[in-house]
């Protein structure tokens, strides 16, 4: 706790601070490959016949998703608070590739907390996180997914805080890691708020983005909140469909609850014990989802909807095909909730869907899905 | 004066330490931690920490997880561990202390919480993951109820902080002595007196400590008022209980406990500490107690 209160100084202080600033947006531009496109998907909207659908490409970053965006963002924060080692929780891998991305660039040491079932879906991230110097601790505990992780990556703060940055990856976890987050993602949509601007002549209709812990989706949002006629959509994952149990969408399926230490809805049975999430993209296999986005939905400003496995796969499949991209599974979600919004719509409609990541790594998984063995 | 103070005030006068056990309620199953309880009042525990298991115990290391696990897999609910406390209640004096994280309890509904755990015979709270900021809601239903709510400290509490913290405390203050989850730990950090003096310096209530599984040191240690025992199931010694192999090693640990526990008026606490709790494990590690002679075979 007293390291929370002293991180959240910090922040406001840096926050404010121009050459700390200068010094992100230095990174941003000159390493992680800031700004990202803003891509007119014009194949894909012409094929389904409704509006347009605008990408913004995150997948094009360094380490192929937004999660670079924050990484480097509180590895310079670690560093002004002379920590000397990063640990992280992650659950494609996508977050931990990127921590230990800039533990590599920044020579920290790099601890990554991973569930043993996310290893084996995500081996390639495993090994990327190695090669980049980080243990990767496999968590065998609980449900042995996201949350398992960060659950453990506590368990290695509480006893490491003197030398250790905790650098959490979603708009997750206790005060003020949310907010935190959500400013270092926040460029994604200040950039695609600006771009569109600049191409369309105006702002979007409706911006969508996936959610699980919601940090892209927090990212694509925040600068969008006072537009009150652009529409909001998170889309959180259905898995194998909300009657079956085997979800990761706790807004549309959760209680409110408190884990991680944030108060925000949950996946969890009515003693308040936690239950697992399902998705067949790691990094929405979450079974809460951050605060802001709890208040979002509650104040009515943003609207959550569910794509289960199946429809973001199908999604994965029309775009690939249509545009020549391979999207996350993750962002799949938010790709598959634009293809049924979109035909519905008349073409001077303008949807702006955040593709958070590349889908690389979800080869052997989209394989998998599909029936096909991989050698 | 709540139960609990006054068992410390007790000791005190005395010139003594509070043995706490910790035992997680509901396993392996609600009626062996039922007979646990019993067996360590029987064998001298000042009071007892009945932890209400979670599915996310983040605080907790591997041992209490697998406690928890077993206890949630065996059907333990916040309900079923507060009749486990009127039947306790019912026979024993000892003050029963509900040991928890906060969403169980937010869930059951904290005014809901307090007045039932008090109307069964509890006589404090602990809420792991619940700082005092965020504490208003537990606190104010604990006090109505006439509840203690039992605040946790760390090495990395500053000192303004304690002071707030205390203020609003009640029953004793759990100091974490370690940095780190429960458990895997070799002993006491020097630095732990120097602790306990700064907390001592802003508050009366008594302080407990957190001990090492493995911890050895027997050291004078002036006048400790009360400790906190946790450590492995050791079923072995336990006869309800089959014991699993990977929890052997802590069976040792409730043997040392057993020994710290039975020179309680020779050995002493970190000066100036009133309660010494020993991290580790999960269930039975006093059944050690029953069997004194196996233990100094060790």
């Amino acid at each position: 706790m007293p390291a929370l209160l002293v991180l959240e100084r910090a922040y406001a202080r840096l926050k404010r601070d121009a050459s700390f600033q200068r010094e992100l947006h230095g990174w941003l531009k000159r390493y992680a490959g800031r700004p990202t496109r803003l891509y007119f998907a014009d194949h894909l909207s012409r094929r389904l016949g409704g509006a347009r659908i605008y990408l913004k490409r995150e997948d094009l970053l360094h380490t192929g998703a937004h999660k670079i965006n924050n990484t480097l963002g509180q590895a310079l924060l670690a560093r002004r608070l002379r920590k000397t080692r990063l640990i992280a929780e992650t659950g494609a891998g996508q977050h931990g590739v990127a921590t230990a991305t800039v533990a590599a660039l920044f020579g920290l040491r790099c601890a990554i907390f991973m569930g043993a079932e996310d290893v084996e879906r995500q081996s390639l991230n495993v090994f990327r996180m190695k090669l980049l110097g980080a243990t990767v601790h496999v968590v065998e505990s609980g449900s042995r997914t996201l949350k398992d992780a960060m659950t453990e990556a506590l368990r290695d703060w509480i006893a490491t805080v003197e030398d250790t940055f905790y650098l959490i990856g979603s708009t997750a976890g206790p005060h003020p890691y949310p907010v935190i987050v959500r400013d270092f993602q926040a460029v994604i949509g200040e950039e695609a708020r600006r771009q569109i601007r600049a191409t369309a002549g105006r702002l979007p209709d409706v911006c969508i983005a996936c959610v699980g812990g919601g940090s892209n989706a927090m990212g694509l949002f925040h600068a969008f909140r006072d537009d009150a006629r652009v529409e909001l959509v998170g889309v959180e994952a259905a898995g194998r469909g909300l009657e079956t149990g085997a979800h990761a969408a706790s807004l549309a399926a959760g209680q409110v609850g408190v884990l991680h230490g944030n108060k925000t809805y949950l996946l969890q049975d009515e003693t308040g014990q936690i239950r697992s999430a399902h998705s067949i993209a790691a990094g929405l296999d979450y079974p809460g989802v951050g605060p802001e986005h709890a208040h979002l939905r509650d104040s009515g400003r943003a609207r959550y909807v569910t794509v289960g496995d199946d429809e973001a796969v199908e999604a994965l499949r029309l775009l690939t095909a249509t545009e020549g991209i391979i999207p996350a599974l993750e962002s799949a979600h938010a790709v598959a909730h634009a293809v049924r919004l979109a035909p519905r719509l008349d073409r001077r409609k303008i949807l702006l869907v955040n593709l958070s990541g590349r889908g690389d790594k979800d080869m052997p998984t989209v394989a998998a899905h599909l029936g096909v063995t991989l050698a | 004066m709540s139960q609990i103070a006054s068992v410390f005030a007790g000791l005190r006068a005395r010139g003594e330490a509070a043995l706490v056990p910790y035992f997680t309620a509901g396993d392996p199953d609600l009626p062996t931690s039922e007979a646990l309880v019993r067996a360590a009042v029987a064998e001298g525990a000042d009071a007892i920490e009945l932890g209400v298991p979670f599915s996310d115990p983040m605080a907790d290391g591997p041992v209490l997880q697998r406690s928890a696990g077993r206890a949630l897999a065996a059907g333990t609910t916040l309900p079923r561990v507060l009749e486990l406390v009127g039947r306790l209640r019912a026979t024993i004096s000892q003050p029963l202390i509900l040991f928890g994280y906060y969403n169980p309890f937010f869930r059951y509904g904290v005014a809901e919480l307090a007045r039932d755990a008090a109307s069964a015979g509890a006589d404090g709270l602990l809420c792991v993951d619940l700082p005092p900021e965020e504490a208003h809601d537990l606190r104010t239903a604990a006090r109505t109820a006439n509840l203690d709510l039992i605040a946790l400290l760390a090495p990395t509490t500053p000192p303004a902080r304690i002071r707030t913290i205390a203020r609003t405390a009640s029953g004793f203050l759990y100091f974490v002595s370690v940095l780190g989850t429960t458990g895997a730990r070799a002993d006491l950090p020097s630095a732990l007196p120097e602790w306990v003096r700064r907390v001592r310096q802003v508050t009366s209530l008594p302080v407990g400590v957190g001990l090492p599984a493995r911890w050895r040191t027997a050291a004078p240690m002036g006048h400790r008022r009360g400790w906190r025992v946790f450590s492995e199931a050791s079923g072995r010694r336990c006869a309800p209980l089959p014991p699993p192999a990977r929890d052997r090693r802590s069976a040792a640990d409730g043997q040392r406990v057993e020994r710290r526990r039975t020179r309680r008026g020779a050995l002493s606490g970190v000066p100036g500490a009133d309660g010494l709790q020993a991290p580790g494990a999960a269930v039975p590690r006093l059944p050690a107690l029953r069997a004194p002679r196996a233990s100094r075979r060790r």
